[in-house]
């Protein structure tokens, strides 16, 4: 017997029974299934959710693979393994290396499970409380997750707020497609409040720098090491220590996988040819971010403010520079988007966008305690969502009154 | 029958749960959520609170018939500023470090919703024996969630009970740390207080389908 007709059986067999959603979610998720309506005319559409879904995941699997290279690439740069002259493309040779794609494979793909093994376990255990399907909504929250946390993140942590975030951030409201927060931000909230230390500084983004840290803290006499991401450096009014090019290609450290702009851009396109992702989204919400950057450097450039002020560093950044460094790619192009928190109407979504990339770049350069203003942008963004659709519609209303009493004055 | 007749003794167990004044009827969170980070201090604030809401429910029931009922919320205000003062002089002399974590919440009892709201809609109309009850009854309903509160926040965030470590030492690495534990800094904010408030309501309404409101 087949594995298809085995899991058919499986789920006849615990038809109306408490696991009966666990059953119907494996058979469904690997095969169409067995039965399809009978009657009445209707029209069959590919894009279902699981297909939307797989959609984005395939966005990401890139950045995820880049991620899996960068994260052994860091490493081997901080112990002093290997070094990369800067500019030489994206396709560099001492980046594109089995050693350090090993070294990251190991890091990241414990992430990976977690992230997926303990939120799949939630949805699962809800779906059968709840007595419904379960819902395909993880599906691309699991991937995000592992793509935004620092490699060397503990996994009980991620366990932890994966947790929090799916039942605090999703379920409670009533799952899939009723969260007000994106369930992959809420996570990452939630790590960044509970142990900033493990989610902020120059030690956790390079594998190992932690422990050599440890091991210098009893005594050893190891190098520290230093892996301060761009953005980190930028708000310490140091120089951001990397060519705009490396930034752009992504060969910097970070969060696992947004560090390569080029690779988002890429998702990006895919995801608006394939009609999933909002390009007004994206696109509002970058020239939000270049507009907060021009006014940051028209500041700068007037000599409204001294070299001195803690501000000068990020605010003195070339506007665009901001596109690139930090997680401000990722955030606009797969977690503004997500539909479900997003604005729906299209002149709210222009709206949402734009202050998306306007607060980004303002939380940014003004909340050195939080160096990256994208996470805070968006989930503040989601919640006002709702508000921004109620008064695009009202106004549409109000036009629409205006112009029928046009016609009938 | 015992001490209390059965209508008395509603006074005391409903609000400690299907009429609790926190998870109910969603009042006095604005307390709950700000010091409940540590359980000494939710324990005093529970204390000092049944103090003010069982004394101030007497005598405003003891004066129900001679306060015009024009200025009864400047009465009301006047007898529960005075115990508060109470309460908070006693803290200052006898437990000064205590009343400086609790801050200005000692002060902010007086605008605590419970209390007004027990004045209001118990004292007025019953006599001082059964607005006792009903004052304590509350009271302690309302102590009762700051504990649960406070003793997950402290426990997780900070790893102590009481200000007795629990879970080893975080900084010598003992116990539970020495395998990679962390305290969770986000127990200590606010924010989580209210989510775990919440969770409370959470599991009490699906205990009790009853209390489900649409």
């Amino acid at each position: 017997m087949s594995l298809k007709s085995n899991l058919h059986n499986l789920k006849e067999k615990y038809k109306g029974t408490k696991m009966a959603p666990a059953f119907n979610a494996i058979h469904t998720f690997l095969y169409l299934p067995n039965e399809i309506t009978h009657n009445g005319t209707h029209i069959k559409a590919a894009d279902d959710l699981k297909r939307t879904m797989n959609t984005v995941i395939m966005a990401m699997v890139p950045c995820l693979i880049f991620g899996m290279f960068n994260a052994g690439y860091q490493h081997n740069i901080a112990f002093g393994n290997t070094t990369l002259e800067s500019m030489s493309g994206f396709l560099n040779a001492n980046f594109w290396t089995l050693d350090n794609f090993g070294v990251g494979f190991w890091k990241v793909i414990p992430l990976v499970i977690v992230s997926y093994g303990v939120g799949l376990a939630i949805e699962i255990l809800f779906a059968i409380i709840k007595k419904h399907e379960v819902e395909e909504g993880y599906l691309v929250t699991g991937m995000l997750v592992p793509l935004i946390v620092p490699i060397d993140i503990p996994l009980w942590m991620l366990a932890v707020a994966v947790a929090f975030g799916v039942v605090i951030g999703k379920e409670v409201f009533g799952g899939t497609g009723m969260n007000i927060l994106n369930p992959a931000l809420t996570i990452r909230a939630f790590l960044f409040f509970a142990y900033p230390t493990w989610m902020s500084g120059d030690k956790v983004w390079v594998k190992g720098a932690v422990e050599q840290d440890q091991l210098i803290a009893a005594g050893q006499n190891l190098d520290a090491i230093s892996g301060e991401t761009v953005l980190g450096s930028l708000a310490q009014g140091k120089a951001a220590g990397y060519e705009v090019m490396d930034m752009f290609f992504g060969f910097i450290p970070g969060s696992v996988g947004e560090t390569s702009t080029l690779l988002i851009l890429l998702a990006g396109l895919f995801l608006i040819f394939a009609k999933i992702g909002s390009w007004r989204i994206m696109l509002s919400s970058v020239l939000g971010a270049l507009v907060m950057g021009l006014i940051f450097n028209f500041v700068v450039d007037s000599g409204w403010i001294t070299e001195s002020s803690k501000f000068y560093g990020l605010m003195s950044t070339t506007f665009w520079h901001h596109l690139v460094i930090g997680g401000f790619a990722f955030g606009t192009v797969f977690m503004a988007t997500d539909p479900v928190t997003a604005s729906q109407t299209n002149k709210g979504k222009w709206i949402y966008g734009f202050l998306i990339g306007f607060l980004s770049i303002l939380i940014r350069v003004f909340n050195p305690a939080y160096p990256e203003g994208v996470m805070l942008a968006i989930l503040l963004m989601n919640v006002f969502a709702p508000t921004i659709d109620h008064y695009v519609v009202q106004g549409n209303v109000k036009q629409r009154m205006k112009r029928l009493k046009a016609k009938t004055a | 029958m015992g001490l209390l007749s059965k209508k008395d003794a509603q006074l005391i167990t409903d609000p400690l749960a299907d009429n609790n004044p926190i998870t109910i009827q969603v009042l006095g969170i604005c307390s709950a959520l700000a010091i409940t980070a540590e359980l000494k201090a939710s324990l005093v604030m529970a204390i000092s609170v049944m103090f003010v809401l069982g004394l101030g429910n007497v005598v405003i029931s003891l004066m129900r018939n001679i306060i015009p009922s024009k200025i009864r919320i400047i009465v009301q205000l006047i007898v529960v500023a005075a115990l508060v003062i109470i309460v908070d002089l006693v803290l200052k002399a006898f437990a000064y470090q205590l009343s400086k974590t609790l801050s200005v919440f000692v002060g902010l009892i007086i605008t605590n919703c419970i209390i007004m709201g027990r004045f209001e809609a118990f004292a007025l109309a019953n006599g001082p024996w059964r607005s006792f009850l009903d004052g304590i009854g509350n009271s302690v309903g309302y102590g009762v969630i700051l504990l649960i509160v406070g003793f997950f926040r402290e426990l997780l965030g900070s790893g102590t009970l009481f200000g007795i470590p629990v879970l080893g030492d975080p900084i010598a690495k003992t116990g539970l740390y020495a395998i990679g534990y962390e305290n969770n800094g986000f127990m200590i904010m606010p924010p989580m207080a209210l989510i775990v408030v919440g969770i409370i309501i959470w599991i009490q309404r699906s205990k009790n389908k009853a209390l489900i409101e649409d």
